[in-house]
């Protein structure tokens, strides 16, 4: 878990740092502008990471009350 | 009569019959009224919290700002997603101070993580304060969309007395109970209407997403990506980092959280929610889809794309449905404020003022609240210009001056004193106040700085000043104890 958990860092670095490095209309992809598909990535991959840490941490096991 | 007013009115009935009936069964009491005696699971608790995120904002100001700023728009999917993920820690920890002391509002929580009733009132002040304008700003919503959807036929100011009146009656009746059963009514028409134009309205004039984005990219180059100078990458950065902080800070999101019956739905919420938050991306598209098919809207009337989009390919009867999911996204997110603000009046200020009171009496007060609150946001709304969406924007970096003091009140050993809080806040909402009032930005403060320093959101400013003074007094205060 305490590993996991560091995993919550990397959407902030995806936003906060990427799209001012990433900030472009092309290419295009998936139909959007790159930093808008950019920022839905980081969106689904956020889920994704929440996901993880959800299932691996133990407060959410279902012997704790 | 025309088809969308009468799909309209339905709505506004069936909202009413739906938040009346969600009494039933409960004693209403205080906590029952405040925080639905901390009864709710997972599911409502998540659509209770999204309610308050979709609001008419989201709906017509989503696609506005897409409409009108372009790039700068995708600001509103990065703040959230970040916020969703600082729940995950940040929310259980609050709830579990709450439920053990069996807290019902924000300034509760300060007050006694504190130990100082003074702080506590200053909370509710600046919660009532920041809150108006977001009630003002949802009434001012509904009568956009009613003028709009009704095509003429009702005027806004009826429309505004009417949601008024509807959700005053409801929220006195049934308290947070009615607004997480209309939260469900709400979100799942929403969902369902911005698909749906999401996809439709690109593909019918554009024949598909990335066509609709190429020839926007082609008609106003740079549109969609964040320029050089204002809403800058700078500007992006500062701003979804502010708001993210301030997300959680707001009065009625506190008074959601504690409607939980346990921690663990708001973990599990952390998960689902950015996914959720993707409705947006949705509401941007029709936004980006309405810049050449209705050009010309400017200043306020960039927050009609949506609507005047709709109204030129749909029938009557579609743009009911669509109004009708507007009047919801203002009537259920105005509902929660409305629990909120009266719950912090009757169960702070007026607590405070008669120490005796016992809770039957608090309850009766926070209900009879309510239509005071509703009138005073009514006023305001039939008043008020545009400085309304201003007053919006202090809201938010007022809440967001709460996050220095909460943050650390969290920590094993808190680092900050009940001066240190009180002081830290003051500091930050004066200074918010100072810069909304005199337009001051960074530009004018600082015009030889480099432009990325120019364009950071003046939010900061506060924010610092907030944190900085809170350690100064804070530090005196603890060094003035130990030696007592």
């Amino acid at each position: 878990m305490r590993f996991v958990r560091w995993l919550a860092v990397l959407p902030f670095l995806g936003v906060l740092i990427g799209v001012p490095l990433l900030n472009q209309v092309e290419p295009m992809v998936l139909g959007m502008p790159f930093v808008l598909a950019w920022l839905v990535m980081w969106i689904v991959v956020s889920a994704a990471i929440m996901t993880i840490i959800y299932t691996v941490d133990p407060a959410n096991r279902d012997d704790t009350p | 009569m025309n088809a969308a007013l009468a799909i309209i009115a339905l709505t506004i009935v069936g909202v009413l019959a739906l938040g009346l009936r969600a009494r039933r069964g409960k004693e209403m009491d205080l906590e029952q009224w405040t925080v639905g005696g901390r009864g709710f699971g997972t599911v409502l608790v998540f659509v209770l919290m999204a309610g308050e995120i979709y609001t008419t904002f989201t709906f017509l100001g989503g696609s506005g700002y897409a409409y009108g700023h372009g790039a700068a728009a995708y600001y509103i999917l990065g703040y959230g997603c970040l916020a969703y993920i600082l729940s995950y820690w940040l929310l259980p920890a609050i709830w579990r101070y709450a439920h053990q002391h069996r807290l019902i509002s924000q300034p509760d929580f300060f007050a006694r993580k504190y130990d100082s009733p003074a702080l506590g009132v200053l909370i509710a002040v600046v919660g009532i304060v920041a809150l108006v304008p977001y009630l003002v700003l949802q009434l001012k919503g509904l009568g956009i969309i009613v003028d709009a959807a009704g095509y003429g036929a009702i005027s806004p100011t009826i429309a505004v007395w009417i949601g008024a009146a509807v959700v005053t009656v409801y929220v006195m009746v049934s308290g947070v109970h009615g607004s997480a059963w209309t939260a469900v009514a709400k979100d799942i028409l929403i969902l369902a209407v911005v698909l749906f134009l999401g996809i439709y309205l690109p593909w019918h004039y554009y024949g598909g997403i990335g066509a609709m984005f190429t020839a926007v990219h082609e008609a106003k180059p740079g549109f969609l990506a964040l320029p050089a100078q204002g809403e800058s990458p700078a500007w992006f950065v500062s701003t979804v980092l502010l708001t993210a902080l301030g997300f959680y800070m707001w009065p009625h999101t506190f008074g959601s959280l504690f409607t939980s019956k346990n921690d663990r739905a708001f973990r599990r919420n952390a998960a689902l929610m950015p996914l959720y938050q993707l409705i947006l991306l949705f509401v941007f598209f029709v936004g980006f889809t309405a810049i050449l098919q209705v050009p010309g809207l400017k200043g306020p009337d960039i927050d009609l794309s949506l609507l005047r989009l709709s109204m030129q390919t749909f029938d009557p009867w579609f743009i009911g449905v669509i109004g009708a999911a507007g009047v919801l996204t203002a009537l259920v997110p105005g509902s929660i404020i409305l629990v909120a603000a009266a719950t912090l009046i009757a169960n702070t200020l007026f607590r405070v003022a008669h120490a005796k009171a016992t809770d039957a009496t608090v309850s009766r007060v926070a209900r009879l609240m309510v239509p005071v609150v509703a009138l005073v946001a009514v006023w305001f709304t039939l008043s008020g210009g545009q400085t309304i969406v201003a007053l919006l924007l202090m809201g938010y970096a007022f809440v967001t001056q709460l996050f220095p003091s909460l943050v650390c009140s969290l920590l094993p050993r808190n680092p900050v004193t009940k001066e240190g809080a009180f002081v830290g806040i003051c500091v930050g909402v004066a200074t918010v106040a100072v810069v909304t009032i005199t337009h001051t930005t960074f530009g004018t403060l600082f015009p030889a700085l480099p432009q990325a320093v120019k364009d950071l959101n003046i939010g900061v400013v506060a924010l610092v000043l907030n944190v900085a003074s809170t350690a100064v007094v804070s530090a005196v205060t603890r060094h003035r104890a130990a030696y007592a």
